[in-house]
């Protein structure tokens, strides 16, 4: 599903060239759950930005469901981004401006959906994360764990194959984090969406199915 | 999608107060300063009363006499002599108009002194101008010819001299120790109608002056009335003619140059026209670079103020892109924002030029001026909001698209 051929990333300021990341080969299956751990700075998150196309390798290939993506300019990147990927991140990146309801159909704005038809679909999605409750809320009124839980709920409205989680449960408790691991793990076994998780907590880690640990921006195993 | 769009915007509006009246305040002033002086250009150029024939008519203000050499110009309006045997000859006008300009003297009533303004006028001013007589008529020709010691008065300075209410038909107004009946009141004309408006109007045979003489200087204008729109350029090509006639011997003054203007190129020629050129355009060109500068300040300010705001959203516009926005979507959106922000500013603006032009309707600062919103001001207010929203909000939107989503998304952590 995912696939990573001699990647490197290296960030370059005017006096320092830093190596984040070093000839980097990697596969992600579909229907996997992979989970990537290391020490901070050691370049799994620069790793999960280039799974998601949100930054380019200054070397190396990202193939996604067999598509070459080096290639695609701005307006297909966030096509294929729309289509085929959902994002989850520690700090949430909720819109607080914007309700629930409303921050979790953001992502089926970029498509020809209907207004009637997104919120259907965004009335779903709170659903299957257990708020359908809090529909009207805006974010400043949620706990952490729920925030978390529309976050998933904006990844997965528009049923994307991939999910990129980085670092989900960094910001939580053990027993939310717990709640939102279970979440996903369901996501990932029911509905066969391939999960690639940054992680910190190593029990996490050994929940999902595969394990690749990062250090100094190479991989160890 | 716009909704959306909307949502956001107003949320975004309310959540930053302070910059968000900052940004009505500098749009609204700027509009409301615009609408007011377009309603004064309006009011200033359009017929009204009592020049309802405005579209009909060409001005003569003045004469120029030029030395070969060009070293040699004078320029005033023209003289008695001029308009009595050239201008009044002409044929193709419907109607010719003579007068002079205002000349302000002193009248008393009851040892009372207030000022006035007289103007001498031929029978033809009163077919020309469509005065409306609250009392009595104008001169006619008879009255004319026999110097007769009359006056029309307006209806302003009938209140002056004789009191509020009081009818003066029959009456005697003194000017300049001189003692006229009145014969005619009419209800005042606009300060702004520059050339209609006084507060007597005297037969222009009973000048002091100016009557005698062959020179072509003097202080007499003239306004043709044509038959139609259609005869205004047979007038302008009877009157160059015309001007070839007209002897002017004199040493330095070997050329005569004099122009039957429309009502604001009679203006405009006179502050801004060189050579043969009537000044229109160069007038036009000066208020779009006075319009355009006077929109840049309140625009650089609001390019500051979003690229400000913008940044601070910088998480949204890394979870958009994220999640599919194209820069080109965000692009959109921010626009969009800034348009509603410059239409909610604009409507604001409409309302306030309202109370504006209210106040200033009955503050009555000039006498019977009447300033309205036309649908043409109202028209060009919405387009500069257009320009406004976009000329403020393409810029930062076009950084903020440039945003990399990584460096975005991490801005706010």
């Amino acid at each position: 599903m995912i696939q990573l051929k001699n990647i490197e990333k290296v960030y370059r300021t005017d006096t320092v060239e830093t190596q984040a990341l070093n000839n980097i080969s990697l596969q992600v299956e579909k229907g996997e759950f992979l989970s990537i751990m290391g020490p901070s700075g050691c370049g799994k998150s620069t790793l999960l930005n280039l799974m998601g196309l949100l930054d380019a390798p200054s070397k190396g290939d990202v193939i996604i469901d067999s598509q070459q993506t080096l290639q695609l300019n701005d307006r297909k990147l966030a096509h294929f981004r729309n289509s085929k990927i959902g994002f989850i991140f520690q700090s949430y990146h909720l819109i607080n401006d914007l309700q629930v309801v409303d921050n979790v159909e953001l992502p089926l704005l970029y498509r020809n959906s209907s207004a009637k038809e997104r919120r259907t679909l965004a009335l779903e999605a709170l659903e299957k994360v257990g708020l359908s409750n809090r529909v009207k809320h805006f974010p400043t009124q949620l706990s952490g764990g729920q925030k978390q839980r529309v976050a998933i709920a904006r990844a997965i409205v528009g049923k994307p194959e991939i999910i990129l989680a980085d670092e989900p449960t960094g910001n939580l408790d053990s027993a939310m984090g717990n709640e939102i691991m279970n979440i996903l793990l369901e996501l990932n076994r029911i509905d066969g969406t391939t999960i690639v998780m940054v992680t910190h907590d190593p029990n996490m880690a050994q929940r999902t199915h595969r394990l690749l640990r990062l250090f100094d921006g190479s991989q160890v195993q | 999608m716009l909704k959306n769009y909307f949502k956001i915007a107003i949320a975004v509006l309310k959540r930053r107060k302070f910059f968000t009246f900052i940004s009505l305040f500098g749009i609204s002033l700027t509009l409301t300063i615009l609408i007011v002086l377009t309603a004064f250009l309006d009011v200033l150029t359009s017929p009204a009363y009592p020049d309802v024939n405005r579209s009909k008519e060409l001005f003569i203000n003045r004469i120029v006499l030029k030395s070969n050499k060009e070293n040699y110009t004078s320029q005033s309006p023209a003289s008695f002599y001029f308009v009595n045997n050239f201008v009044s000859k002409m044929k193709t006008p419907e109607k010719i108009a003579i007068h002079t300009g205002r000349n302000t003297t002193n009248a008393y009533q009851n040892n009372k002194k207030m000022e006035v303004e007289l103007m001498h006028t031929n029978v033809s001013f009163w077919e020309v101008y469509q005065f409306e007589f609250v009392e009595g008529k104008a001169f006619n020709a008879q009255d004319l010819e026999n110097a007769a010691q009359v006056a029309v008065i307006s209806a302003d300075t009938r209140s002056k001299y004789f009191g509020e209410g009081a009818l003066a038909l029959g009456k005697y107004v003194e000017a300049n120790n001189i003692k006229y009946r009145v014969i005619g009141v009419v209800k005042s004309a606009p300060a702004t109608m520059i050339y209609a408006n006084s507060d007597i109007y005297l037969p222009y045979t009973l000048a002091k002056s100016g009557l005698k003489g062959t020179s072509l200087m003097g202080e007499y204008m003239v306004t043709l009335l044509a038959r139609s729109t259609a005869d205004l350029p047979l007038i302008k090509e009877e009157y160059s003619q015309l001007l070839k006639k007209v002897p002017h011997p004199e040493k330095n003054q070997e050329i005569l140059l004099s122009y039957p203007d429309s009502y604001l190129e009679s203006f405009t020629r006179e502050i801004f026209g060189k050579g043969e050129g009537s000044g229109k355009d160069r007038f036009f060109l000066m208020i779009g670079i006075f319009v355009f500068l006077f929109m840049l300040l309140p625009t650089i300010n609001l390019v500051n103020i979003n690229v400000s705001r913008i940044m601070e959203r910088s998480s949204e516009i890394g979870v958009r892109k994220a999640f599919g926005a194209s820069s080109s979507t965000l692009v959109g959106q921010f626009i969009v924002e800034n348009m509603i922000l410059t239409i909610l500013g604009g409507i604001l603006g409409v309302l306030l030029s309202l109370l504006v032009i209210f106040v200033l309707n009955s503050s009555n600062l000039i006498s019977h001026m009447n300033l309205t919103i036309n649908l043409t001001v109202l028209g060009y207010s919405l387009l500069a909001c257009l320009v406004f929203g976009l000329m403020s909000g393409v810029y930062p939107a076009w950084r903020m698209s440039k945003l990399n989503v990584v460096t975005a998304l991490k801005a706010n952590n």
